[in-house]
């Protein structure tokens, strides 16, 4: 269990949110009402994916309150607390690419396929180009072929030919490239990225308790992140670490742990160094 | 030293072009395939929706007026629709808007793509929902199929109709083809009707004969040519009306010289 206790956390919140979603629309629930894009919580506050805001905003849209304010609320709590821990806890795709890379460790798909080299940034590229093509075209660009939005939408409102946007994800990291979806062309995990560097909660490593196994690296779907892992201690600060925990699962050496004090501990510090 | 040096710029300049040529690429595909998916010229939207694209822009696809409506009347489209996808829409044929007197779709929009203010009206003073005002399309009747323009005695889509006499009324003619009986046909109003497609559930024909269309497509435009100058509010249309002149080799001579000379006659 203590090895995959994060991991059961993981899919408790990214399948309970789905619950709620599909209790909503089929059984009138009122918990969680809506979809990722935008719900009701308790019918009173309204949250907000500010990814598919802007995109909005760039396409000229006149914009009520209501999702500006659960943009707001959504974008706040990232950017404070949880980082780009939306990409690991609560986006539905997470557990599509998660199997297809669980696949592709069992089967030693890396080991036999040639490298393929695809850079971490097209996320970035990718998402600029939604804005750009949202203001060209004067829609949310993403929106309408976000396979993220899909699957959500489709498990509360009806799937359709939906399945046939995860397939192809699934088939993409499988066969393309490791991680290929989520670690180097989806837009909203880049998004979430930058929106999320400066969040509190992270992980920590210990460099002193590391025995260099490297099983951390091996399972992170962002190996860059760890660079630090056995040189020196310290907090994973690249945005692109989505929180997921499976370096803290597999570390046998308590070397890696949330913290959230550490990152607080080190902002205090720098503002005294600034004093 | 001095070799590496134009072979890094050619590095540089030839990996910003690879950047350049596949972000063209991708954007090409991408908004090939969004120009496609939006176009849904047939699409019936949930009440007090904007104009299309101004409703393609704000709708989030959050699928809150869907949960809302107690008819499951709303849908949102699925890939594979052919709509544009997410968006909530109904096929009246199947589930018809109902006209709920509070409209619970249109105030849990989120977004404002669903404009509670096209939907209410100042009743002594107070705001109130008024679900008459609605306008999501226009009921067009075909006359070929419908069957009470062959004679036959049906009144199914007028007693259907929440503004019955009002959006859709009888006309009586005479049958001539029988000599003794009458006509009964449905005529649709176009300024009352509702576009909630209670008709088109109604009609009895196998494909429907009177169906609801978006009023882009159901409605024609007149344009400045043409103005009631019986009407008063018409005659208002003058104003702002711009006139079109066509210029021809024609138009260089002035209209009377070209009516005189007669040199071409001869």
């Amino acid at each position: 269990m203590r090895k995959i206790r994060y991991l059961l956390m993981r899919r408790f919140t990214q399948i309970g949110i789905l619950i709620l979603y599909f209790g909503a629309n089929a059984y009138g629930w009122t918990i969680l009402q809506g979809n990722l894009s935008a719900s009701l919580l308790f019918e009173t506050v309204p949250l907000a994916d500010p990814f598919a805001l802007l995109q909005m905003l760039f396409a000229g849209a006149v914009l009520a309150t209501d999702v500006i304010v659960g943009a707001l609320i959504m974008a706040l709590f990232y950017a404070v607390i949880g980082g780009r821990a939306f990409c690991s806890w609560v986006c539905p795709i997470n557990m599509v690419t998660d199997l297809a890379n669980w696949l592709r460790r069992k089967l030693g798909i890396s080991d036999v396929q040639k490298r393929v080299y695809m850079s971490r940034n097209v996320r970035y590229w990718v998402m600029v180009m939604a804005l750009l093509l949202s203001a060209a075209m004067g829609l949310a660009a993403f929106e309408l072929i976000s396979p993220i939005a899909m699957a959500h939408r489709g498990i509360a409102f009806g799937m359709g030919f939906g399945v046939g946007a995860l397939v192809i994800i699934f088939l993409f990291d499988l066969f393309v490239h490791e991680n290929a979806w989520c670690g180097y062309v989806c837009p909203l995990g880049g998004f979430y990225s930058i929106l999320g560097k400066f969040s509190l909660f992270r992980v920590k490593h210990d460099a002193e308790a590391c025995t260099l196994c490297m099983k951390c690296k091996e399972v992170c779907p962002e190996k860059e992140v760890l660079f630090m892992i056995g040189k020196n201690s310290g907090s994973v600060l690249m945005g692109a670490c989505t929180n997921c925990a499976r370096c803290i699962e597999v570390c046998d050496d308590d070397a890696l742990d949330f913290s959230i004090r550490s990152q607080l501990e080190k902002t205090i510090e720098q503002t005294k160094e600034k004093a | 030293m001095k070799k590496e040096l134009p072979n890094d710029r050619r590095k540089f300049i030839l990996s910003m072009a690879r950047g350049v040529g596949l972000s063209a690429m991708g954007a090409l595909i991408w908004s090939a395939y969004v120009d496609e998916v939006k176009a849904a010229p047939l699409i019936l939207r949930p009440p007090g929706a904007l104009d299309e694209p101004d409703f393609l822009k704000t709708c989030i696809k959050c699928g809150l007026c869907v949960e809302a409506c107690p008819y499951d009347t709303l849908i949102l489209a699925q890939p594979g629709d052919n709509n544009p996808i997410g968006t909530p829409f109904f096929v009246p044929r199947d589930v018809p808007c109902y006209m709920c007197d509070d409209i619970p779709c249109v105030p849990v929009c989120p977004t404002g793509a669903l404009v509670q203010d096209s939907v209410t009206s100042e009743i002594e003073g107070e705001l109130t929902w008024d679900i008459t005002k609605m306008d999501m399309g226009l009921a067009v009747v075909d006359a070929e199929s419908c069957i009470a323009f062959w004679g036959i005695q049906c009144d199914a889509c007028y007693r259907a109709c929440p503004l019955m006499d009002v959006a859709i009324s009888l006309q009586y003619d005479k049958n001539e083809r029988t000599g003794k009986h009458a006509f009964l046909k449905p005529v649709v109003h176009a300024d009352a009707c509702t576009g909630c497609g209670l008709c088109e559930r109604a009609c009895v024909t196998k494909k429907a004969a009177i169906y609801v269309l978006p009023n882009e497509v159901a409605l024609g435009e007149v344009g400045d040519h043409y103005i009631k100058g019986w009407d008063k509010a018409d005659e208002a249309r003058l104003k702002d009306a711009k006139g079109e002149t066509t210029v021809t080799d024609r138009s260089n001579r002035s209209a009377v010289d070209s009516l005189n000379d007669a040199e071409d006659l001869y």
